[in-house]
């Protein structure tokens, strides 16, 4: 069974689109919408046209003003310059609900769905200026826009707890709920299997053919090819180009990439090797790299007991080699977090136990394992990665307060601290005005840099990453894909991957684990043909072929 | 009243990272003196205009507010006033460092007043006895040590509440406040009773016994006690690893997990030495200005503390300027309300309005990014607690 | 244990869990729209003040109860200003209410009454036929104020509101995450407002009883506490306003039960009998430490926009 068949076999890209599709007047016009905020200005001067029946794919790295343009159709924010035309007509969205009267439904990258509500009740929330809530008339819509989408949704049931994929298509269902004819859907990829995403083209079609005009907001370009009728190129805020239907439809998508590659970095196009997220992985066979069979890292039949919301862990089994890059894989929330906070030390195991270079760590504390040259890249890095409120310099040591040379006797040693961070700061290229700064008032991608150069100073020997490139720009995540390759090849150094971008750990594992539901599913040899559908396969909680 | 909800400042749920931290970047000032010069002036703004509604309360219960302010004035600072008023600055500034340290970690110990009151009842009991018995300053020391450990106790069971359960500890230290107040005056009205008066009340310590004066004045040398520990939080606060780790777990106490620090012995510790400040405060007013303690007495200095510390931004040493207005206020206003026929309580809706008006404060200067910032720790000490 | 002990108790329970009651009721609504009203008793106390001056002047119990729902409404709306609309810590302006509505009342009543200490005539009584001859519970339960059947009709009212109606959800989604309701296109800070505003009133209500009905008269800080325990009845209620009522009775035993001793011969000293309610919160809270379950996104100010 393939899951990704549908790029590979279809010769011309695209599907054969509704024949009164995008032969009208556009549903929705944006007109030279200009939206600034304190110190960037996300959308410049940007024009495009909706069509009914259509995909209209927005692509473009992270940062370059997507989300904004659509927050500003679905009313989140106000545009600064520009109007906007629903239907012929020119409208003021100025609140949500604006846009709801206007027939605008938005899927939000993060689910605005209330975890502890029934999906019924997800449903009727702001549906209605009535006093009292009519669930039965909110049961026949229910099962009349399912039965529409072709999906089956249980009312009762509670929204937390359902696939993502399931939510997913609740969240669509709510978009449409008060009859939309314009659906956007901002990255809704980025959390679904295989599997998931060609269950959400197949939902796509089906809305397509009822008329509506679609938006689907991406940075991965052969998403744009595959699934778009019509592409607009989005890259600081301005549009760069546009691909028509027709291009869509007669061109191949070799040529196509090629046309916005050209788009987005015009004469100085560089070789399409250097630019991330252009070529889908699967196509690239990696070979097998050399490695020493020294275990750096064991994890014993290691089970984790979480919380209310939380994923349990079970029994999970694996070993790390010397300079090995291991990642895991697996759609997000499958116990990743759970399994990378319990190798970090911050939660306790139930069972089991963890070896690392060859010293019993599974009672040792946080402090302990960083010491012995265990390292943890949260993925909340403005949450727990951070201190907002100290300065840079503090939270490069973070996890060495009280410790020589930075506190001597318990007092703090403030050059000693300034000096080393200073050098970590232009080690790792964090741009910060002084090391004094508060973290707080950092960019995203500095943060980040900033929680590497703590986890990656002082001879780290293994290095657990929790999705270490997410929501960063391009140049970015090149870097740190760079250092961690590089930290392998030159020093040895090992690292646990958990990333739920498939592309990104095809391209740097030497093995890739999959959890589904708190346990190890599978582990899959990253080299030769193949890896994809098998880590597909698994992530689904199929069985893998080698275990 | 137009909604001024703010959707500009940062992008929507929905935008990456990026988005969100590029634009507080413009919002947090950098400028370190701006930032202290702007709190001063903001503070001093709060007070301003706290006194000035006040003088229109006063006025409007026909009162007149400027001989009220002047005879707070004359009572608390002029002739042996400024005596009395910085002899209470001992209790106030201890106690005050108790909420400083607990608010520094994050942990909200509003239940000072019961642990004040219960101490101050075991040691106008324990007084007497230990006093006749051993020399004096053995004997002061003991008892200002039993101030600290019994201080200290009562703040056992909301810590471990919350540091094993995550349960909410403004709810249970002020259910163990009003338990203390109700068992320091069965303490004083039974086993301490004294048999010589017929107010209920503990026996009273002989004059020569209590807290040495300084020399000169009527001032015992708790001030002295007091400043010194104002002086080593402070310290211990800004310049050690206990006081960053503190400090860490109250800006930001997911990041102290990740940290790897030992969150639950934090919790412990910071609520061991907050009730223990606070006790010590109960021995410095018992042992060095009444000798004794009455039944039913309540000089309710915990919540109207809360505001001096906040109004201090935490910071230990800010503190005492505060504390030392506060001081001239409740000395002079017991007079000046006495003079006005009002009652004593006008204090508080001073305070409280100080309160007001300096949050208010806060909404100008520091803008909407800070004040996300500065709201974060009353979101963690809530939100954190039901993860421990 | 006699009779007159059992209805001693249980008219005491109703007399004093009834501001419990009202109280946790509009607090219930603000916790569940993720407002923590830490100035509860500030609210009580100018609603028992307002409440108190206005049947006294008017010899009407009903227009001073109006009176206190104006009252706490008031006082409410502070927080509605500061924490609702400004975003600003809800915890420093619950105290800042808290000391506020303390030290006005105290002041006011000082400056009006001096130290006389006007009482208001028995209130509100009334004997519902028949049904208050029943031994027991009859002269407790039947014999009580009309008040107190407001307070039934409001506890299923708020059952109503918060399970069947609009509002109800919309509460529930500002509690949880109001990000969700923002962008089903509720206005967030409507909710929010409507929510606290009703607390105040329900809070002035609670406070209004206490001067009028129960002691017919009013004491600076008379309340004592109230507000806090009121807090924790809501806490553990959860949401569920049958389970205030509950709570509310529960505690007006342990208000009370010192009083029906005393009835009943035997003699406790009035500190332990004013310690009782507040042992029992910490034995309850102890014992039920696991399952205190408080909203998503209690106390955390909504901004469009931002994240989290």
């Amino acid at each position: 069974m393939t899951t990704n068949n549908t790029v590979n076999s279809s010769p011309a890209v695209g599907e054969s689109v509704d024949a009164t599709a995008g032969a009208s007047a556009p549903a929705v016009e944006v007109l030279r919408i200009t939206k600034a905020f304190p110190g960037v200005v996300a959308n410049k001067d940007i024009s495009l046209s909706l069509y009914k029946g259509e995909v209209h794919c927005l692509l473009g790295e992270n940062g370059a003003g997507k989300s904004t343009l659509m927050n500003i159709l679905s009313g989140m924010y106000q545009p600064d310059e520009g109007t906007i035309k629903v239907g012929g007509r020119t409208v003021v969205i100025d609140t949500p609900k604006a846009a709801i009267d206007l027939g605008i439904g938005m899927v939000y990258q993060h689910s605005t769905m209330i975890p502890v509500f029934t999906v019924l009740e997800n449903l009727m929330l702001g549906a209605t200026e009535r006093v009292r809530l009519d669930r039965k008339a909110a049961e026949t819509a229910l099962a009349d826009l399912s039965g529409k989408l072709a999906v089956e949704i249980e009312p009762g049931a509670v929204t937390g707890k359902l696939a993502l994929g399931q939510q997913q298509q609740v969240e669509i269902i709510k978009a449409l709920w008060s009859g939309s004819s314009v659906l956007i859907l901002d990255e809704p990829t980025s959390m679904l299997t295989p599997q998931g995403i060609a269950d959400l083209q197949e939902v796509l079609v089906q809305l397509k053919q009822h008329g509506l005009a679609i938006v689907f907001i991406t940075h991965k370009l052969y998403e744009a090819i595959e699934i778009g009728d019509r592409v607009s190129v989005l890259k600081q805020g301005c549009v760069v180009g546009r691909l028509e239907p027709e291009d869509l439809h007669s061109k191949s998508a070799d040529e196509l990439q090629a046309t916005i590659v050209g788009m987005m970095f015009g004469e100085e196009a560089r070789s399409l090797s250097e630019v991330a997220e252009i070529k889908q992985m699967s196509r690239l066979q990696r070979e097998k790299r050399d490695l020493s069979s020294t275990l750096v890292l064991e994890v014993n039949n290691v089970s984790v007991k979480a919380g209310r919301g939380e994923v349990d862990v079970h029994e999970v089994s694996l070993q790390v080699r010397r300079g090995e890059i291991m990642g895991i894989a697996g759609v997000d929330g499958n116990g990743q977090r759970e399994l990378a906070e319990a190798l970090a030390g911050q939660r306790k195991l139930s069972r089991g136990d963890i070896v690392l270079t060859g010293h019993q760590v599974g009672r040792a504390s946080v402090a302990e394992r960083q010491k012995l040259g265990l390292r943890f890249v949260t993925d909340d890095r403005l949450g727990e990665g951070m201190v907002a409120t100290l300065p840079v310099s503090l939270n490069l040591f973070l996890k060495r307060i009280g410790e020589r040379p930075f506190w001597k006797g318990g007092r703090i040693q403030e050059e000693m601290i300034c000096d080393s961070a200073e050098s970590l700061v232009r080690a790792f290229d964090i741009r910060t005005p002084t090391v004094e700064t508060h973290c707080g008032a950092l960019s995203g991608g500095n943060i980040q840099k900033m929680v590497l150069a703590r986890e990656l100073s002082f001879e780290p020997k293994v290095v657990v990453y929790n999705k270490p490139t997410y929501g960063l720009d391009v140049k970015t995540t090149r870097t740190i894909r760079d250092r961690i390759r590089e930290l392998s090849d030159k020093k040895g150094v090992s690292a646990v991957l958990i990333s739920t971008d498939l592309e990104e750990l095809l391209d740097l594992c030497d093995r890739i684990g999959v959890m589904f539901r708190g346990r190890l599913t599978g582990v899959v040899e990253n080299h030769g043909a193949g890896v994809e559908a098998q880590v597909g396969k698994l992530m689904l909680g199929g069985k893998g072929d080698s275990m | 009243m137009s909604d001024l909800i703010d959707r500009e400042l940062t992008p929507a749920v929905t935008g990456s990272a990026v988005e969100v931290v590029e634009a507080t970047a413009r919002a947090v000032p950098r400028n370190k003196w701006k930032t202290s010069s702007a709190q001063v002036i903001r503070a001093i703004l709060a007070i301003i205009v706290a006194f000035i509604v006040g003088a229109v309360v006063i006025l409007l219960l026909g009162r007149n507010p400027l001989t009220f302010y002047a005879d707070i004035f004359r009572a608390g600072v002029l002739h042996a006033g400024w005596e009395d008023s910085v002899t209470r600055m001992s209790v106030l500034l201890l106690m005050g460092m108790g909420y400083v340290v607990a608010f520094r970690g994050g942990i909200w110990n509003i239940g000072g007043d019961g642990q004040f009151l219960l101490s101050a009842a075991i040691i106008a009991g324990a007084g007497p006895p230990l006093l006749s018995a051993l020399p004096m300053g053995f004997a002061l020391v003991i008892l200002s040590l039993i101030g600290v450990v019994v201080g200290g106790s009562w703040t056992v069971l909301p810590a471990y509440l919350r540091a094993s359960y995550g349960l909410n500890e403004i709810i249970t230290t002020v259910m163990m406040s009003f338990i203390g107040i109700y068992v320091a005056n069965i303490l004083i009205k039974g086993p301490f009773r004294s048999e010589q008066t017929t107010v209920p009340q503990t026996n009273v310590m002989p004059f020569e016994k209590l807290l040495p004066k300084i020399p000169g004045t009527t001032i015992p040398i708790g001030i002295f006690v007091a400043l010194a520990v104002v002086v080593g939080l402070h310290y211990v606060m800004t310049r050690t690893s206990i006081g960053l780790r503190l400090t860490v777990m109250g800006a930001n106490a997911r990041a102290a997990l990740h940290a790897g620090l030992k969150v639950k012995r934090l919790i412990l510790g910071a609520f061991f030495a907050s009730g223990a400040f606070i006790g010590l405060g109960a021995a410095m007013e018992i042992l060095g200005v009444w000798g004794y303690m009455r039944a039913d007495w309540n000089p309710k200095y915990g919540l109207t503390l809360f505001a001096m510390v906040f109004l201090a931004r935490l910071n230990a040493l800010a503190v005492i300027p505060l504390t030392g207005m506060f001081a001239v206020l409740t000395i002079g206003g017991h007079a000046a309300s006495r003079n006005a026929d009002l009652p004593n309580d006008f204090m508080l809706l001073l305070v409280g309005l100080i309160l007001l008006l300096m949050t208010l404060a806060e909404l100008i200067t520091i803008g909407k990014a800070g004040r996300r910032l500065l709201g974060q720790r009353v979101v963690q000490a809530l939100r954190f607690g039901r993860e421990p | 244990m006699t009779v007159a002990f059992w209805t001693s108790l249980i008219s005491g329970m109703i007399l004093a869990g009834m501001p419990l009651l009202f109280t946790s009721l509009g607090e219930t609504i603000s916790e569940q729209s993720g407002i923590l009203n830490i100035g509860l008793e500030g609210m009580m106390l100018v609603g028992a003040y307002a409440g108190f001056v206005a049947a006294l002047y008017s010899r009407s119990p009903w227009v001073g109860v109006v009176a206190g729902i104006a009252g706490g409404m008031v006082m409410s709306a502070i927080m509605v200003l500061f924490c609702v609309r400004l975003g600003l810590d809800q915890i420093v302006v619950g105290i800042a209410i808290l000391l506020v509505g303390e030290g006005l009342t105290s002041l006011l009543h000082g400056a009006q009454f001096g130290s006389s200490y006007p009482r208001l005539g028995g209130m509100m009584d009334i004997k519902i036929p028949l049904l208050s001859k029943i031994p027991v519970i009859g002269p407790s339960v039947f014999s009580q104020p009309v008040i107190f059947w407001l307070g039934i009709a409001l506890a299923l009212i708020v059952r109503w509101i918060l399970k069947s109606t609009n509002w109800g959800l919309n509460i529930r989604a500002a509690g949880e995450k109001p990000a969700a309701l923002d962008a089903a296109g509720v206005n967030v800070t409507w909710t929010r407002t409507a929510a606290v505003l009703t607390t105040g009133a329900f809070a002035g209500i609670g406070g209004a009883y206490m001067a009028i009905v129960g002691s017919g008269i009013f004491v600076p800080f008379m309340t004592n506490g109230l507000g806090f325990i009121a807090i924790v009845v809501t806490m553990l209620a959860r949401g569920r306003a049958m389970w205030a009522l509950a709570g509310s009775l529960l505690f007006g035993i342990c208000l009370q039960i010192g009083t029906s001793l005393q009835v009943a011969g035997i003699d406790i000293p009035t500190d332990v009998i004013f310690m009782l309610p507040f042992l029992v919160v910490m034995v309850v809270l102890v014992i039920s430490a696991r399952q205190a379950y408080l909203p998503a996104a209690l106390c955390v100010p909504y901004k469009r926009g931002k994240k989290g």
